[in-house]
């Protein structure tokens, strides 16, 4: 191993060479105070543009302070990383950057979760010295995001989340000197643009620059008017980081006090998303064994590998960068659509309401998810399937809204039938968890025999994208998975030259999968909490007495009384959707 | 040159394109044709002669007169008079301000006198046009020394041995930078040249390119070729079409002659070059916001390392030098690396091109020996402040750089020295200042500059010079504290010390340096609210002297915001409450009653 040697604040210190200051300084306990830098371990996400200067340190010898982020350590350095000059230097700069940010923190969406926040506290800033003209930028409300730019204070994450990450290369810096700002292209609202809501440049913005499109307030309106029955469904992954908003560790399962909490804010009927997820399985499964039964019969046309399309991010993704590969993904609708549909169809029947007197909110750790339920193919003569869509932090606020001791609710159960999951479902929150539901399922399917070991722990990582042979009996099953849309670009990639090896890929938006989702609470770099939430769901799943979507007794019922059998037509005219072209659909007006 | 017995050398450069040299070159050509000496003398348009204060300039071939100013209607006289009846055309000549004499060759002028051209050694000499004016003047002689007789490693030591050290503002040696990239391995390296040239009042790269492009072209195919480089990339800023043109006829010639492209010389050495060009940002300037320029990418620096000798272009090892940088490599290459490093001071060798602008006689381009002192470029060369006012500082470094003043005049220029004052050497702008210009002024002048060509990435540039800016224009106001001014030098001094690139880290020098130098100044601004230079509006006062105004009233009469009162024939007084300091009442006082304070 190369090695180089250093002293940091007078501690010697030995490093592999590469190293940068940053994590030199880390190793022997010092830690040198960050802004804009923010590294996402295993998940490729890294951003040190080495822009705002708040890592500074002294290296003698160096006429200039040298950014610790972006500065490798080299022989015989001597660093010093508090001297007066130094501080005054820090101190100085996060002046200047919260000179030119608006001094809202009490109304502040990210009051307490703002990076820049936090910093001004570390860094002791009590009076602004230098004050002046702070730029202005204009807003930019889309279904899912809201951008707000006079809050931005150029770190870049967001740009680095959206193109290095992502690859979907909507955000980046515009315009020059203090007049730049990230924005897309042209200055185009997201709206307009190829932007998935994937909402990861949400999950990294340090100050209010990005958040979601708040709709609790709309939640509350619909639970107090007393002409609406109103259904909550929430997702897998929201059980999994929700109790981080009331200050438990991460990975804490907070299933039965977030149904508590449910009932308490006043909603009608608590349900899961994961019931929904069942379904899901039950369709797309069936699509699967289809595709794959007519491929294994010598049919040319039909398409493999089948592609998940229970992440609506993913959705859009293909839709403006792979157009001419709509057919490809399955046609199954995402969970919280398929949840929906049901709710609105057989829920009403059994309640003998009409499908508008019913109000569905879904609780989402994902900000496409707001977007999702707003598009067209959706709505039954312009009543959508699902009215509303918060984001986990945004039922985080509900709860202490309503002042409830989230730590002390007592827990509670789902109510039926739309409540009862089994631990395939559950497994939809975290990446390669859709794909293994889908196997647990399509193997008794296809095989007609009992799956014993239900964990396929080869599908189970952080990997960005993996790669597993699955034994149907005899049939090796090629699986691919990918998260992160950079990930997910690469698989298709392969698809198009002809290249791909697989036979089905499950795909989500986010990097670690709906865990990493772009409404969950704010990870603040830290990748342990996205893998501790990932372990908290195949906890959950362990834990569960069914482990198998087809065995979920209420979705076997669904089926007897209501759908038939999977795919048939009552399925696809309730269950399946179509995909659009939208290549065409940005316009730019030179 | 051939066949023709004499030329007439008509200045180019787009200054004196301004001043409508086309059409002296046009009536030139007629006056010849009718005194039927169109097949003996041959009207050349060549690059700039630097001497702009007194362009349009054309030259006669082989007496060497030198005529300044000319017009069109000129050409006519100059053809009859000095080719038909061998006379010069006194009124045309240059004269010496201070001996008052016509001087007819350009050698004898002060402005010459004292300049040594290398890199401008074509410049205004040859048809930048045509290759073959060039090649007659040695033109690709030394990219043939080099690819008939040298490796890679003997050609680069002798630019190392030279001491060249690179001219668009960093001085970092030039033959180290050539000898990292050719020890960088890699499937494919370029070698680009950094024509973004973005001082304001700069023009040193442009005129270059404009009057000697193939001096850039042989030096970058000799750097390809010591480096192990195939491409050279030209980056240009838009704003700059005749050079533009002028490359791509030199790249067209050049490739028309074997002298780039595929097996140049038949030597098996490949190398092309292709334009890229710039939308014009100061920061493109800086190698790592070029190179991402030229990738389609957002225009702006990145941290060093890595340096574009391991990671440049397209992540390629790339060689980026300035364009004055390249036009030296010829020379030294003929000439050898002795000849080079005996010019100049001990770290500083060769010589420098300086765009002389501002205050002083003779405006122009200028080629000068490392080492000589400001007095001679201005005194000397520059001809002294205009007007007879009083030299009060120079700005040299373009809108980074410092501003020296009277105590600095002596200093042998070089990049140490220039550093050591609190200014740098950049890439060479000058801009000379009299008494009346304001050094509160002349600090927000260039830090408007700065604040607008910033590219945001970094916290301390974006914000911080753009409060520079509005401490300075609250000084100019008289709105600032003596507190404020311990507050600006921390600032600047922050902003030196935390920037990411060179533009933040030098941005502040003009703030530093004129409150280093011009101390008192500031505190006049600040603690007595006047501006000594009177150029700062807001402190400024028209004041009527009770004893010398007659009551007139003129001054009542023409002042657009009736802030002037008082009885006819009696004293008159202004109202600095309502007075907008126009100075319409100052220029109508007959009797010089009324003054500013």
């Amino acid at each position: 191993m190369d090695i180089v040697k250093l002293t940091i604040d007078d501690k010697p210190v030995v490093v592999e060479r590469g190293t940068t200051l940053l994590e030199a300084a880390k190793s022997i306990g010092i830690n040198i105070p960050t802004l804009c830098y923010m590294k996402l371990e295993d998940l490729n996400f890294e951003n040190k543009p080495g822009g705002c200067r708040v890592c500074v340190v002294e290296v003698e010898g160096r006429r200039n302070l040298a950014p610790a982020c972006k500065t490798e350590c080299s022989e015989g350095m001597v660093v010093h990383s508090h001297t007066v000059r130094v501080i005054n230097a820090r101190r100085t700069v996060m002046e200047l950057i919260l000179s030119d940010h608006p001094a809202e923190c009490l109304t502040c969406a990210k009051s307490g979760n703002c990076d820049l926040q936090s910093m001004a506290q570390k860094l002791g800033i009590r009076e602004l010295h230098y004050k002046g003209e702070q730029s202005r930028y204009k807003g930019d409300k889309s279904p899912a995001i809201i951008r707000e730019m006079d809050k931005c204070i150029m770190c870049r994450r967001c740009e680095t989340a959206c193109n290095d990450v992502q690859t979907v290369g909507v955000l980046s810096a515009i315009n020059r000197g203090f007049e730049s700002v990230v924005a897309p292209a042209f200055e185009m609202d997201l709206d307009k643009s190829s932007c998935t809501y994937c909402g990861q440049c949400v999950a990294v913005c340090p100050t209010a620059a990005l958040t979601e499109r708040d709709s609790t307030w709309k939640v509350v309106e619909a639970i107090v008017n007393p002409q609406k029955t109103v259904i909550v469904q929430t997702a897998p992954a929201v059980r999994a980081a929700l109790g981080e908003a009331f200050g438990m560790e991460p990975g804490t399962l907070v299933t039965g006090k977030m149904v508590a909490a449910l009932k308490k804010l006043g909603f009608d009927y608590v349900f899961d998303t994961d019931f929904a997820a069942d379904l899901t399985i039950m369709e797309e499964g069936a699509e699967i064994l289809d595709r794959l039964s007519r491929h294994l019969n010598g049919d040319k046309e039909v398409k493999l590998p089948i592609l998940t399309s229970c992440c609506p991010g993913w959705v859009k993704f293909f839709e403006h960068h792979f157009p001419e590969m709509i057919d490809i993904p399955s046609t199954a609708k995402s969970p919280q659509q398929m949840f929906g549909a049901i709710a609105k169809s057989y829920f009403a029947q059994q309640l003998k309401k009409k499908r508008e007197d019913l109000v569905v909110v879904s609780v989402m750790p994902c900000l496409a998810k707001k977007y999702e339920c707003t598009r067209e193919e959706f709505q039954v003569n312009g009543d959508p399937d699902v009215n509303l869509s918060i984001s986990t932090r945004e039922l985080a606020n509900l709860i202490r809204n309503a002042n409830l001791d989230f730590g002390k609710l007592t827990d509670e159960d789902f109510d039926h039938p739309l409540g009862e999951s089994t631990g395939a479902s559950v497994i939809f929150g975290t990446t390669g968890g859709v794909i293994e539901a889908a196997i647990r399922s399509a193997y008794e399917m296809f095989t007609e025999k009992k799956l014993e070991k239900v964990d396929f722990l080869e599908l189970r990582g952080m990997e960005g994208i993996r790669k597993a042979t699955v034994d149907f009996d005899g049939l090796p099953i090629n699986i691919g998975i990918a998260h992160g849309l950079g990930n997910a670009r690469k698989l298709l990639e392969d698809i198009k030259a002809g290249k791909s090896e697989f036979h089905a890929i499950e795909i989500m938006a986010c990097p670690g999968g709906c865990i990493g989702g772009g409404g969950q609470p704010y990870h603040h770099g830290d990748v342990e909490i996205l893998k501790k939430r990932q372990k908290a769901i195949y906890a959950e799943d362990a834990g569960k007495p069914i482990r198998k979507s087809h065995e979920n007794p209420y979705i076997q019922k669904l089926y007897k009384e209501f759908l038939g059998k999977p795919l048939s037509d009552k399925s696809h005219e309730l269950l399946h959707t179509h995909y659009f072209d939208r290549k065409s659909k940005i316009e730019v007006n030179h | 040159m051939g066949k023709y017995k004499s030329h007439i050398l008509v200045c180019a450069g787009t200054g004196c394109r301004a001043s409508d040299c086309e059409g002296i070159v046009s009536n030139l050509e007629s006056a010849l044709e009718e005194n039927n000496l169109n097949e003996d003398v041959q009207v050349v348009r060549t690059g700039c002669f630097g001497f702009c204060e007194k362009g349009p300039v054309v030259k006669m071939v082989p007496d060497n007169t030198f005529y300044v100013e000319v017009t069109p209607d000129d050409a006519g006289e100059l053809v009859l008079e000095h080719l038909v009846k061998g006379r010069k055309v006194e009124r045309l000549l240059y004269i010496d301000p201070d001996t008052k004499e016509r001087i007819s060759d350009s050698k004898h002028m002060g402005f010459y006198k004292k300049q040594y051209r290398i890199a401008l050694r074509n410049c205004g000499f040859i048809d930048p046009e045509n290759i073959d004016e060039y090649i007659a003047r040695d033109g690709y002689a030394a990219m043939g020394k080099i690819l008939e007789s040298m490796t890679p490693e003997e050609a680069t030591a002798i630019i190392k041995e030279s001491g060249l050290r690179g001219r668009g503002g960093g001085g970092f040696p030039t033959g180290l930078k050539w000898e990292f990239t050719r020890k960088a391995q890699a499937d494919k390296k370029y070698v680009v040249c950094n024509a973004d040239e973005g001082d304001p009042g700069a023009f040193m790269d442009r005129s270059i390119l404009e009057g000697d492009p193939h001096s850039v072209l042989e030096a970058m195919a000799i750097c390809g070729f010591c480096i192990g480089a195939d491409t050279g990339l030209i980056y240009i800023r838009a704003e700059y079409p005749l050079a533009i043109n002028r490359l791509k006829t030199a790249i067209n010639q050049a490739r028309e002659y074997g002298l780039i492209g595929k097996d140049i010389l038949g030597t098996g050495f490949n190398f092309d070059v292709e334009i890229r060009l710039g939308a014009g940002a100061f920061v493109c300037g800086e190698e790592t916001a070029l190179i991402h320029s030229m990738e389609g990418l957002r225009g702006e620096p990145t941290v060093k390392p890595p340096f574009p000798a391991e990671k440049g272009y397209n992540g390629k090892p790339t060689n980026v030098n300035n364009v004055e940088t390249f036009a030296n490599v010829p020379p030294i290459i003929l000439k050898g690396s002795k000849w080079f490093s005996e010019i100049g001071t001990e770290k500083s060798k060769g010589t420098k091109v300086f765009a002389l602008a501002g205050k002083v006689n003779n405006v122009g381009l200028i080629e000068v020996p490392m080492g000589i002192s400001l007095r001679e470029v201005i005194f000397d060369i520059g001809g002294g402040i205009k007007g007879g006012k009083k030299f009060k500082a120079v700005q040299t470094g373009g809108p980074s750089g410092g501003c020296l003043t009277e105590k600095h005049l002596d200093i042998p220029i070089d990049y140490e020295n220039l550093l050591q004052c609190g200014s740098m050497m950049g890439s060479g702008g000058m801009i000379v200042m009299d008494e009346d210009d304001c050094m509160v002024s002349m600090a927000k002048f260039y830090l408007d500059f700065t604040v607008e060509e910033s590219c945001g990435k970094c916290a301390p540039c974006r914000i911080g010079n753009k409060r520079l800016y509005e401490m300075l224009d609250k000084i100019s106001l008289g709105k600032s504290t003596e507190e404020d001014l311990g507050m600006l030098r921390n600032l600047a001094n922050v902003i030196k010390d935390t920037s990411l690139c060179g533009l933040g880290q030098t941005s502040p020098n003009p703030v530093l340096s004129t409150m280093d130098n011009f101390q008192e100044e500031y505190l006049a601004h600040v603690v007595d609210g006047k501006c000594p230079a009177g150029q700062c509006k807001a402190l400024m006062h028209y004041i009527i002297d009770s004893h010398l105004c007659v009551g007139c009233t003129l001054c009542n009469r023409v002042c657009p915001v009736d802030a002037i009162s008082g009885e006819k024939k009696t004293p008159h007084v202004i109202d600095s409450s309502i007075c907008i300091k126009c100075g319409a009442c100052l220029e109508k006082c007959k009797f010089g009653a009324i003054s500013v304070q």
